[in-house]
């Protein structure tokens, strides 16, 4: 299901785009008490969908995503918990242009740099963010976590009741916008130039492109759509904790989306749900050595099938198709 | 009249080695002009250096009269510098059409939009789709570049210089790594290029120089030895020695 993106593209809707949002809705109605489950994969999918873009279009390498997630995060539970702004949409918003302009500033320097430094410079702002949110205990809450998040009703309608349904269907509707969002993008002639600047950035420069420029772009944007997932988890969960920032929960996430494809949309969407399923059941069924489970899964799909989930539906159906 | 393109005492150095030593070159409107050279003579730190992948020590480049030594390479193309490189530097995974439309839709401004879909875009599929029938490979348009033989991308690199119609175009090896009966077809697309429009070309192949080129300058140990008509240089002695003597003795 890798379809080419830029001028040689077919940029309609195909049947199969419809299929997450009917197994989505399909199950909301059919698995009510897994609502909280999903929610938070929703939040993941837009987190990872987010990540998708400046790695698997632009090509920016990067272990320090969850800054963007976290600090949305944050920024939500902090004005609910300490300035009493419980308007989701109003947080979300908020969320979103901090995030936005923190990866605007960060972008700007990262950037500047390719390859390991570049690894190396977003791992550190991630350990900053995360040293930050633990020392400003009066603020983050610190190690405990900041209790205390109330959100109010959607438009002043649609409160968030305790089983989870209208989080839910407030994730999945935020995560439709942020897909369509990344999907006009990936499909116009900007998303064109960001495979461009990934495949050979030295030729983009000698076609005039401003590839610095581009890159900061985008960058800026991916943070903002993190922050904004950050801010639908902490919605979600009425709390955020430490675990939202730092090193692990951007490695987790670069994890869900090799699992899930690179470079492909749909990827994003894959890598956590199967991801977090896997990690709720084997946590359950083996709370020991569930992460086991978690790697042998990896290790498998890196080695037989370099393009991730989609990569083996993309072979399967590449075989059926020579056999009929 | 200003060159097209010019340089005025242009060095560069890499600590004690210097690569080019205060060189003078003048690209006249229109020139078919060409820079040869023994290996290892400075002529892709040259070309580097006219299009901004390399900062000079000292000294300037002009285009059309225009200091444009401070400029990075992507504002140099937006004012009319266009480059080949000498190895094909394509867009590996792209269709042919793409690696040309790129450059098209940068030239005309479209390249930064984020919503309207890349494939709705006709006007730069229709150009780039001419840039590659004016080449002689419109065939190719739907295959990825991968896939083209060698000779095929080379002129892929050529329609994606023209794309950005440029005022001043720089060849650096155009037929490097090409069968010698592929070489024809791209001298011919070599041959049909606007005649306003200013070509410096680096090339290894003394056949395909001294048909296409009507000046010559010779670079050696990054300076310039001379400069002249074919004639002049295929029959000055000093060229014989330091260059054409190694080969066509």
């Amino acid at each position: 299901m890798k379809h080419p993106v830029g001028y040689s593209a077919k940029p309609g809707l195909r049947a199969t785009e419809y299929l997450p949002w009917v197994v989505a809705l399909a199950a909301f109605f059919v698995l009510p008490d897994y609502l909280a489950l999903g929610a938070r994969i929703l939040t993941y999918i837009l987190f990872a969908l987010s990540l998708d873009l400046i790695v698997g279009y632009a090509g920016i390498v990067t272990l320090g995503h969850a800054a963007f997630f976290g600090s949305g995060a944050y920024i939500a539970g902090v004005l609910s918990a300490k300035l009493g702004v419980n308007d989701p949409m109003l947080q979300l918003a908020a969320a979103g242009a901090g995030a936005g302009l923190l990866g605007l500033a960060t972008g700007a320097v990262i950037l500047r740099t390719r390859a390991l430094a570049q690894l190396m410079l977003t791992l550190a702002i991630a350990a900053l963010c995360l040293e930050v949110a633990n020392k400003a205990n009066s603020i983050t809450g610190g190690a405990d976590g900041l209790s205390g998040v109330t959100i109010a009703p959607i438009l002043g309608l649609f409160k968030f009741d305790l089983y989870g349904k209208t989080a839910y269907l407030w994730c999945l509707a935020s995560l439709l916008i942020g897909w369509w969002l990344v999907r006009r993008l990936v499909y116009s002639p900007f998303g064109a130039s960001l495979t461009g600047i990934r495949d050979n950035s030295v030729r983009m420069q000698a076609i005039g492109a401003p590839v610095y420029l581009r890159l900061l772009l985008v960058y800026t944007f991916s943070a903002l759509l993190a922050g904004v997932a950050g801010a639908l988890l902490t919605q979600a969960n009425q709390f955020v904790g430490l675990n939202v920032l730092g090193f692990e929960p951007s490695g987790e996430l670069l994890v869900m989306l090799i699992l899930g494809g690179v470079g492909r949309m749909y990827g994003a969407f894959v890598g956590p749900i199967v991801y977090l399923i896997a990690q709720d059941y084997l946590a359950k069924q083996f709370p020991e050595y569930w992460y086991f489970g978690i790697g042998l899964m990896l290790v498998l799909v890196v080695l037989f099938a370099r393009g991730g989930l989609l990569g083996i539906v993309d072979a399967a159906l590449a075989r059926l198709r020579r056999k009929a | 009249m200003n060159a097209a393109l010019e340089t005025r005492a242009l060095c560069k150095r890499f600590g004690a080695l210097t690569v080019a030593e205060k060189i003078n070159f003048r690209l006249e409107p229109g020139a078919r002009h060409a820079l040869i050279g023994p290996n290892g003579a400075g002529k892709t730190t040259f070309v580097n250096l006219l299009t901004g992948r390399l900062a000079p020590s000292s000294g300037q480049v002009l285009l059309a009269g225009v200091d444009i030594t401070r400029l990075d390479a992507a504002r140099r193309v937006k004012r009319g510098l266009g480059r080949t490189f000498q190895i094909n530097t394509l867009f590996r995974n792209m269709s042919v059409l793409d690696n040309v439309a790129l450059g098209v839709a940068e030239r005309i401004g479209v390249a930064g939009g984020f919503w309207r879909p890349a494939a709705r875009h006709a006007e730069v599929r229709d150009e780039a789709m001419a840039l590659l029938a004016s080449v002689g490979i419109a065939d190719e348009a739907a295959r990825e570049v991968n896939g083209l033989p060698y000779g095929k991308q080379r002129l892929v690199e050529i329609a994606i210089a023209l794309g950005l119609k440029p005022k001043v175009l720089l060849l650096d090896e155009p037929a490097a790594g090409v069968p010698s009966l592929e070489s024809e077809r791209i001298l011919e697309a070599l041959a049909q290029l606007p005649t306003e429009m200013a070509i410096l070309i680096i090339e290894h192949d003394m056949d395909l120089v001294f048909r296409f080129a009507a000046r010559i300058t010779v670079l050696v140990q990054g300076e310039v030895l001379c400069e002249g008509t074919p004639a002049e240089i295929g029959a000055d002695p000093r060229v014989r020695e330091v260059y054409l003597g190694e080969r066509h003795v």
